[in-house]
């Protein structure tokens, strides 16, 4: 089984909101000097992917980011995890919040790989954006079937189950057809950390680099574009109890009494 | 004419809750631009909700058919796609939930048009619908244009209110959808089990975080108080990473959405993504043991300190009050 997962460079969103500042143009953040990780939700599915190398070693795991050559540090983090190979779609700079052009670039390099995958997992949002329209869109242009919120996948005879979050419960769905999933976090797929030997061997393995050019999506016609960029400001008016918990606590019970029964 | 569409999606009849909300980012939007809001209604034994749409929007689209019956993302998209191919839309929008969040971008890429997701504020500016939403994590507000019509959107539930009723009864028209093969196969569901009072309708939230240290205060101290208060426990982010409660306890973002009278947060920071989740909380508490944690600037009362003698005197002085 071919599984590719997207992965995107992102401004650390653990970051501190204090570190956030909006560049000069008005609707984009400054990035320079600022840390940078993987996706949340990507690690996931970094991990839903690993777990079905784990159970079935002939899977062969693909990730794929789109972002400038400073991109390559997420490849090398998912190469160190022992993903087989990694591809970059090389572009200067992102289109902010324009995910659906993102999608089409995705999926015309996805179309490139051999053998075609049977699986491609994405984060349900980017945690930068947040738009949450590359699965979807990837999905629609693929012909792929698309599964939404999925956080775990097994192998079942040629084919994949996911469990996946429904709006009441779970349910575990088999894909009749090559899928995107969306994947959420779960308590089962936290990303597992890499072993010192594989971090430095995963700086000798290769990273396939495509020009977005190559790949005929027009990027100089967004579909979306931001107007402007603000940052919200909250005014702090926390009272502050005092005193050993005994005291703080009887205080802070009365209060807790008089708003139920407003 | 530039006419706003809204989806609302029912299937076996029945629609989310907060399904008529985008009606409301729908009528002003229309009003606007100048053109009508109709109201899609996409499910099979859906009259009542179309029903409904039709005493709030200028007219009404039923979609049904028998494969309609239950959600499916293929056949949901094709039959959205069909009522709205060959109408000029200038926007079309839908409730951000599971359902909204599949189906609204790959009807975008169908339609030739421009996926927004998530918004919580829609206007028109300069003739053009320009729309809200946080971003990176809510550290910051954006304001977000589509170049390509139409745009179609998912709105964030809560941020709109559906409109009142007009009185009047708006025309209905019904089409069938094309029958479209499922492309996945549902091979088990189970529902969520229903512990105690849940999460999003609770008076009373009482949530953990990385703080409390383990699993075991989910299932004491938090639980018992959250119980004498007759209230649900909630956790971050990072309480589910790290195990200690499954991530249907997750409160933010990407988790449940609370609007508790009172919203009692235990060893959380207060990142954005978790403040995300309480903006409907009328009274928040933080108990952490630094008074600098960005908690307290969304806090209306703070005690600092170790959690655990806190919380310890808090399940007594409740239950002593009662
Ligand atoms: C796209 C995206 C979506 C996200 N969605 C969500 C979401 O839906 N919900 C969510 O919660 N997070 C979400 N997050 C994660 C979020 O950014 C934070 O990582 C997370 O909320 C942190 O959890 P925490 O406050 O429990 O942990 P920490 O930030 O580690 O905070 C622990 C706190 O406990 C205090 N503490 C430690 N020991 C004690 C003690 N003994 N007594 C009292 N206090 C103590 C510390 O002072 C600290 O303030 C999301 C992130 C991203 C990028
Ligand atoms: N530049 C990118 N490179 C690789 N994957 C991406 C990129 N942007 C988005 N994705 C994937 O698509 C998911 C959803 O992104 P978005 O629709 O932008 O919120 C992310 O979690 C990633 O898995």
């Amino acid at each position: 089984m071919h599984v590719v997962v997207c992965i995107k460079h992102i401004l650390d969103p653990e970051m501190p909101p204090a570190s956030f500042r909006i560049a000069e143009d008005g609707r984009s953040p400054v990035e320079a000097g600022l840390p940078r990780a993987i996706g949340p939700f990507d690690q996931n599915a970094l991990e839903v992917a690993l777990k079905l190398k784990d159970a079935r070693p002939e899977t062969t795991v693909t990730v794929l980011t789109a972002g400038p050559a400073e991109a390559n540090e997420a490849l090398r983090k998912a190469l160190a995890l022992n993903a087989d190979r990694a591809v970059r779609v090389d572009l200067e700079r992102l289109p902010g919040p324009d995910s659906a052009t993102v999608a089409a670039l995705l999926a015309a390099a996805i179309r490139r790989l051999e053998p075609a995958p049977d699986l491609v997992l994405v984060g349900r949002q980017s945690g930068d954006w947040d738009q949450g329209v590359v699965g979807p869109v990837l999905a629609e242009k693929l012909g792929a079937a698309i599964v939404g919120l999925g956080y775990a996948a097994e192998p079942a005879d040629g084919g994949v189950i996911i469990t996946r979050q429904v709006d009441d419960g779970i349910e575990k769905v088999r894909p009749k057809r090559a899928a995107v999933v969306t994947v959420t976090n779960h308590e089962s797929n936290v990303l597992r950390l890499p072993k010192l030997k594989d971090v430095v061997a995963a700086h000798r393995k290769p990273i396939d680099v495509i020009p977005a050019a190559e790949l005929g999506v027009p990027l100089d016609e967004p579909l979306v574009e931001a107007v402007s960029l603000s940052i919200p400001q909250r005014e702090a008016h926390c009272e502050f109890l005092e005193g050993e918990p005994e005291e703080m606590a009887a205080a802070l019970a009365e209060r807790i009494r008089r708003w139920l029964s407003a | 004419m530039p006419d706003v569409y809204v989806l609302i999606f029912a299937p076996g009849g029945a629609a989310a809750r907060a399904a008529l909300e985008p009606l409301g980012a729908g009528r002003a939007l229309a009003e606007g631009l100048g053109g009508k809001l109709a109201g899609v209604v996409v499910g099979a034994g859906a009259e009542e909700v179309a029903a409904e749409a039709r005493r709030r929007a200028d007219a009404v689209i039923h979609v049904t058919g028998d494969h309609l019956r239950a959600y499916e993302a293929d056949a949901f998209t094709a039959a959205a796609e069909h009522a709205l191919k060959g109408r000029d839309a200038a926007a079309v929008l839908t409730l951000a939930d599971a359902v909204g969040r599949e189906v609204a971008p790959r009807l975008a890429a169908r339609l030739g048009g421009s996926p927004l997701t998530e918004v919580s504020g829609a206007q028109v500016e300069d003739g053009r619908p320009v729309f809200t939403r946080p971003v990176f994590g809510g550290k910051a507000v954006a304001k977000l244009v589509g170049r390509r019509a139409p745009v179609v959107v998912t709105v964030k539930a809560g941020a709109f209110e559906a409109p009142a009723e007009s009185g009047a009864e708006a025309p209905l028209e019904t089409i069938q959808a094309p029958a479209v093969e499922p492309a996945v196969e549902v091979l088990a569901r189970e529902a969520a089990p229903a512990a105690g009072v849940p999460l999003d309708a609770a008076p009373v939230v009482v949530s953990g975080g990385r703080g409390v240290g383990g699993p075991e205060p989910f299932q004491k101290e938090l639980k018992e108080l959250a119980e004498a208060l007759g209230g649900a426990v909630g956790a971050s982010l990072a309480a589910v990473d790290a195990g200690w409660v499954p991530q249907s306890y997750q409160v933010g973002q990407t988790g449940t959405a609370v609007a508790p009278t009172v919203y009692i947060a235990v060893g959380i920071s207060g990142a954005s993504q978790h403040l995300a989740g309480i903006s409907g909380a009328k009274h928040v508490v933080a108990i952490n043991k630094d008074k600098d944690a960005p908690i307290f600037r969304v806090a209306e009362v703070g005690l600092v300190g170790e959690w655990k003698p806190i919380v310890d005197a808090l399940i007594r002085a409740v239950k002593a009050g009662k």
